[in-house]
């Protein structure tokens, strides 16, 4: 039973990726790629859950036992890869734009030739 | 390449992807499982330090290195974004025409919250250590809030307020102290980026040593960044024309 939740992340990187394939709007392909991506924040995340566990945070009032907090090393890596993520995505973006000023058009499909 | 040829590459692909991820997800830790041996060990070390919020103490205490490279990403995108969208030989810059098409009480809620939004992007970035958030977190809220002013005033009223050649050297400052509190703890502790400041009392706002102070620097230079970056895509829908095209 416990397998489905990791079944999401990978559902969510296939679907994100059937989305670039058949995208029409390059625009479109680069939220499709973040889609993909998104998956692996819910691999990562899922892996540190533990049931019952809460936010692995010891300040203020309710402070957790050290054991049942869900995994931060998992969380910070996380943190990272979205970072990473709207880096990329920033780029892409600018790439996008650059396409439409040279070709003036964002249809992968119309993009047939590399141009020097 | 047809769509319909990529289509079926990427089905052959998935069906062979799709069966090997179900054969790992098997593999893996089942969810909700109660055994982290690194949950164990991050939080023991991070109460140690005094950290109150341990995402914050493995991010800029325990793989704070790490984060020095995550930084460092952030600076090239945000200086490959500059070089792609900056105005070529065919365009020109021109400043719009200030328009007053937005709704007073559209603009009285701008001012209202400007300040709020920054209060608590501020806010964000200085207690990274003892509740959700930090540096990153707090560094995008500020630079967002500026763009209240956008919203709900003009152009020139955001333009006043972001001098963008002040903020990108604001970035490499942030990029910068975060490198220098990284020498000054191999300096004094022969590590860099060791933690060398008196730790005080877990949940207090001086506490965890020099985890606010580089949720501090980073937030400086995300918020920074994040508005030079922003500021390149708003040129080019705004401000930026081909030369000729009336304004």
């Amino acid at each position: 039973m416990s397998v489905y939740a990791y079944c999401v992340a990978g559902w969510v990187l296939l679907i994100g990726s059937f989305g670039i394939v058949r995208s029409r709007n390059l625009i479109q392909t680069v939220v499709c790629f973040s889609v993909a991506q998104s998956g692996t924040y819910l691999l990562l995340l899922a892996v540190g859950y533990e049931r019952g566990g809460v936010p692995p945070i010891f300040s203020g009032p309710g402070t957790p036992a050290p054991k049942h907090v869900v995994d931060p090393v998992v969380q910070a890596m996380t943190l990272t890869d979205i970072v990473v993520s709207a880096t990329v995505t920033a780029l892409l973006l600018s790439l996008a734009i650059q396409i439409h000023k040279r070709t003036g058009t964002l249809d992968p499909d119309q993009l047939r030739a590399l141009k020097g | 390449m047809t769509r319909g040829a990529r289509t079926a590459l990427f089905l052959v692909a998935a069906a062979v992807l799709g069966p090997l991820l179900w054969n790992v997800f098997h593999d893996i830790p089942a969810f909700g499982q109660i055994q982290h041996l690194y949950r164990d060990l991050a939080v023991r070390a991070s109460l140690e330090q005094s950290t109150a919020n341990v995402v914050s103490s493995i991010n800029f205490d325990q793989r704070a290195l790490d984060t020095l490279g995550e930084e460092s990403i952030f600076v090239a995108s945000v200086t490959g974004v500059m070089i792609l969208l900056r105005p070529d030989s065919q365009e020109r810059r021109y400043l719009p025409p200030a328009s007053g098409a937005v709704l007073e009480a559209v603009r009285l809620v701008g001012y209202l919250m400007l300040p709020v939004t920054l209060v608590l992007g501020a806010e964000t970035v200085a207690h990274g250590h003892l509740t959700p958030g930090g540096g990153f977190q707090g560094g995008v809220v500020l630079a967002t809030g500026l763009h209240v002013l956008y919203v709900s005033g003009t152009y020139q009223a955001l333009d006043r307020l972001r001098p963008i050649g002040s903020l990108d050297i604001g970035e490499a400052v942030g990029a910068a102290a975060f490198g220098g509190m990284g020498v000054a703890g191999m300096a004094v502790g022969g590590a860099f980026l060791f933690n060398l400041l008196p730790k005080g009392t877990l949940g207090n706002l001086f506490s965890a040593g020099t985890v606010p102070l580089l949720n501090v620097a980073v937030g400086f230079e995300i918020g920074c960044g994040m508005v030079v970056l922003l500021a390149q895509f708003l040129a080019q829908e705004i401000t930026i024309a081909k030369k000729g095209r009336p304004e």
